[in-house]
């Protein structure tokens, strides 16, 4: 017998998608029987008051959170969110109900064991609900009390070698996608370097040091499956300097019909005939690709790597072999001054780990110090970019300009030009000009 | 209840304390197929929705099955998907940035058995736990937020408009008819912890009334120059109040005509609620994207201003999006994205062709920016 009622959510039991009620009421039924007879720290009936709460927001329309306090564990700025429910009389079991980010690993790959152990870490001591994953990449454990914090980062440090995840004015967790471990699109091994970074920043992940948030990103190729461009401070997107790798026996086998385009991913609609003209070389933005007999050619250097002609025939074309990434900057969501897409700051760098990727490194660090010098509180780094201009970025990372940093050049010609440009200066004598010139 | 200590000493904190290690090495969760060819693959193919198989130069192969997943989670399932993953895929698994799960096998004969385990799993509702699909020209899951499960400044719910949508979409998860990939996503508030402004068709939870102020306890709870300080349109100000009993408190006053509802001022102080029934619900935007294919990424653009909060399915909203939908996969052209194909054939016939209606509150009227989205040419269509 279900402790509240919930006639709202239960209509969202039916259909084919898989419903979160249903699984709700599963963990609150296997907390009520406890056949493992575990030991809970928080309350047992900690899900049916969630549904219960739930149920009540469905209801008024109105959610029934308050805003979170200030609790963590012991020297750490992040990684724990408060939260506290604004109706604890009827539902004690989530009177508080903190959220506690755990660092995923890169990549999301895991193991049935791992999983597990970090499972009852969070049935002793939480409330058996997650979420896999955060929007920014955590392994997020939704809901426990004050009192568990330290025992659950404990449990996690010293028995499963796992740290938080970042919140707050700090660097958030970094997310990649899979890269060259499962696609063959990546430009680089974007586990690598998200794991790298992800250590080598522990400090400006844990304590809070930055005017605001600040994103890292990896994804392996323009195809850009994280979506960094849109959503971090720093996207690091895979691309290559060469040529693309031509395959003409199988491009003709895209041709003869023998290879469904686009890795079957149009299957599931008659399309007609595979028409190489019309599917792919019209379509290149560049219009640099032509049949030439029975060869496809590209001229490589007029590419600007979309990634189209690729994606449509991925056994006929493949990647360069000379591969980087480029880096873009300050992207985000609206608030407060409005979305934006990260702008390219650097076009092309090499993705070392030899060197401790030393090169990608100096950008961060550049970037930081100007903008934790510069930057306001509450700002993000592409609203430092807007107010101070693109100009000043490029002299803090010490970088010259590159008719690439624009989609076009600028439409009005007020130019702030630097005194040391202009010969002479800006001190005239004002005396000699008036033997020239009457007042 | 007995407590239970992890072996953590409250009065010793710093004792045996480890931290700044970071998350586990990726390396010691890679399936051996994929460890044995990581940078190796040649090619992938969509074998069917849900089903790829990626090949490598060694003449490896691994085989994906793509499930969907509500990203809300309890233990019980992420057990079950761990058995699964121990019964067919020696396990190991992954998730996607997407919210889906990845269980990978290395060869084709292993691809049926874990199939058909996958879609006979069923909640007692009758949902299914392990939907495959979700590949290919088709709509994948939804990336989404907290909702009323878990934030303090939802405008709407997360989890139940996905579900709902989801539902309605669901032939697409599992079909591979429409011109491109779809990608929605919902965020329950401007804040969009979810980034949904790239979206080809983005669920927004918005606000429409500016926040009630509880002037007793402003002072008492807030900075108050930081509430000011937040108000993106400097609509907030220091004032002082008088109480009902005559007491004079500082509090702050807004101007209701500047404020754009963002709740930002709310966040800095929580005496500042602006949830309201009737004043919340839901904006939907369309033709984002985040690809660099063919054409740059884009913003989504607002083609809905508002839709009622009707929870627990949020009809019209399901609807509106399954309208774009059938739209979208009637008239664009094979690759053509969302936004791409709006663009081709213009707002005006957008609106048409999706039955939606074009109101004032579509013309964007936000600092500079707007002026370079008013249509500067006679180029249009009647």
């Amino acid at each position: 017998m279900a402790k509240h009622e919930t006639p709202m959510l239960d209509e969202l039991e039916s259909g084919p998608w898989p419903s979160f009620v249903s699984d709700m009421k599963q963990e609150a039924e296997a907390r009520a029987k406890n056949v493992n007879n575990v030991e809970y720290q928080i309350p047992v009936d900690v899900v049916d008051d969630l549904l219960g709460v739930l149920e009540l927001s469905y209801k008024h329309g109105r959610t029934h959170w308050k805003h979170g306090g200030i609790v963590g564990v012991f020297g750490y700025g992040g990684g724990v969110i408060g939260r506290y429910c604004d109706q604890p009389q009827e539902f004690p079991g989530v009177a508080h109900f903190h959220t506690v980010r755990v660092a995923q690993p890169a990549g999301k790959y895991y193991t049935s064991e791992y999983l597990r152990q970090i499972m009852d870490v969070w049935d002793l001591r939480g409330s058996g609900l997650t979420n896999m994953h955060g929007s920014t990449g955590d392994i997020v454990l939704l809901g426990t009390r004050t009192e568990q914090l330290e025992e659950i980062f404990y449990d996690l440090t010293h028995k499963y070698n796992t740290d938080l995840g970042g919140s707050g004015s700090n660097l958030r967790t970094p997310a990649d996608c899979l890269g060259t471990s499962r696609c063959e699109y990546s430009c680089y091994d974007t586990n690598a370097l998200c794991h790298f970074l992800t250590n080598e920043f522990q400090d400006e992940l844990h304590r809070p040091a930055f005017p605001y948030k600040f994103k890292f990103k990896f994804d392996g190729c323009p195809n850009c499956c994280v979506a960094s461009l849109a959503r971090s401070d720093m996207a690091f997107i895979g691309t290559w300097k060469d040529d693309i790798r031509i395959d003409q026996e199988a491009v003709q086998a895209y041709i003869g019909g023998e290879i469904p385009p686009n890795g079957g991913a149009h299957a599931g609609r008659d399309w007609g005939k595979f028409d190489i003209q019309k599917e792919v070389i019209d379509l290149c933005p560049t219009g640099c690709m032509w049949m030439d007999g029975n060869e496809l050619k590209i001229n490589n250097k007029e590419c600007t790597r979309c990634m189209h002609c690729i994606n449509a025939m991925p056994r006929a074309l493949r990647i360069g072999e000379d591969t980087g990434c480029s880096i873009l900057v300050g992207a985000k969501a609206p608030i407060l001054d409005g979305q934006q897409m990260g702008s390219l700051l650097v076009p092309f760098v090499e993705v070392n780990p030899d060197n401790d990727y030393e090169a990608i490194i100096n950008y961060i660090d550049k970037i930081w110090d100007w903008w934790m010098m510069e930057g306001k509180n509450r700002e993000r780094l592409g609203e430092t970019i807007r107010r101070l201009s693109f100009q000043k970025l490029l002299e803090a990372c010490d970088m010259e300009a590159d008719v690439r940093h624009v989609a076009y050049p600028r439409e009005n010609p007020y130019i702030f030009w630097k005194e040391e440009e202009v010969p002479g200066g800006w001190d005239r004598d004002v005396k000699e000009f008036r033997k020239y010139h009457q007042r | 209840m007995a407590f239970v200590s992890s072996g953590y000493n409250p009065d010793k904190p710093m004792e045996n304390r480890i931290t700044d290690i970071g998350p586990r090495h990726f390396e010691e969760f890679y399936p051996p197929v994929i460890k044995a060819n990581k940078g190796k693959w040649l090619y992938h193919e969509i074998l069917e929705p849900g089903v790829l198989v990626h090949v490598s130069e060694t003449g490896d192969e691994v085989y994906t099955v793509r499930v969907g997943g509500a990203r809300l989670m309890s233990i019980t399932h992420i057990r079950e998907m761990c058995d699964i993953a121990d019964k067919h895929c020696g396990g190991y698994l992954r998730f996607t940035t997407r919210n889906n799960v990845e269980f990978m096998v290395d060869s084709k004969d292993k691809v049926e058995a874990l199939k058909q385990d996958l879609a006979s799993r069923k909640f007692p509702g009758g949902s299914y736990k392990f939907p495959i699909g979700g590949t290919g020209a088709g709509v994948t899951n939804i990336v989404h937020t907290q909702g009323w499960v878990h934030c303090h400044t939802p405008a709407t719910d997360a989890s139940g408009p996905v579900k709902a949508t989801m539902d309605a979409l669901f032939k697409d998860f599992q079909d591979m008819r429409l011109p491109a990939q779809l990608r929605i996503s919902l965020a329950c508030c401007l804040n969009m912890c979810g980034a949904v402004h790239c979206s080809d068709i983005a669920i927004l939870g918005f606000h429409r009334k500016p926040p009630m102020i509880d002037h007793e306890y402003v002072s008492k709870n807030c900075e108050i120059p930081l509430a000011v300080a937040a108000c993106p349109t400097s609509a907030i100000k220091p004032s002082k109040q008088v109480l009902a009993d005559g007491t004079e408190v500082k509090s702050v006053a807004v101007n209701n005509d500047r404020c754009m509802y963002c709740g930002n001022c709310y966040t800095m102080c929580p005496s500042m609620p602006l949830a309201d029934t009737e004043g919340d619900g839901i904006v939907i935007m369309v033709g984002g994207k985040v690809s660099n294919r063919i054409s740059p990424p884009k913003f989504s653009k607002v083609v809905v201003s508002f839709l009622p909060n009707e929870a627990p399915r949020w009809k019209s909203t399901t609807d509106t999006i399954s309208r774009i939908v059938e739209a979208y996969a009637n008239d664009a052209r094979k690759y053509e994205r969302v936004g791409d194909w709006a663009e081709r054939i213009g707002w005006e016939r957008f609106f048409d062709k999706c039955e939606l209606e074009f109101t004032h509150h579509l013309i964007d009227d936000f600092r500079d920016h707007a002026y370079y989205t008013w249509r500067q040419t006679t180029q249009f269509k009647f």
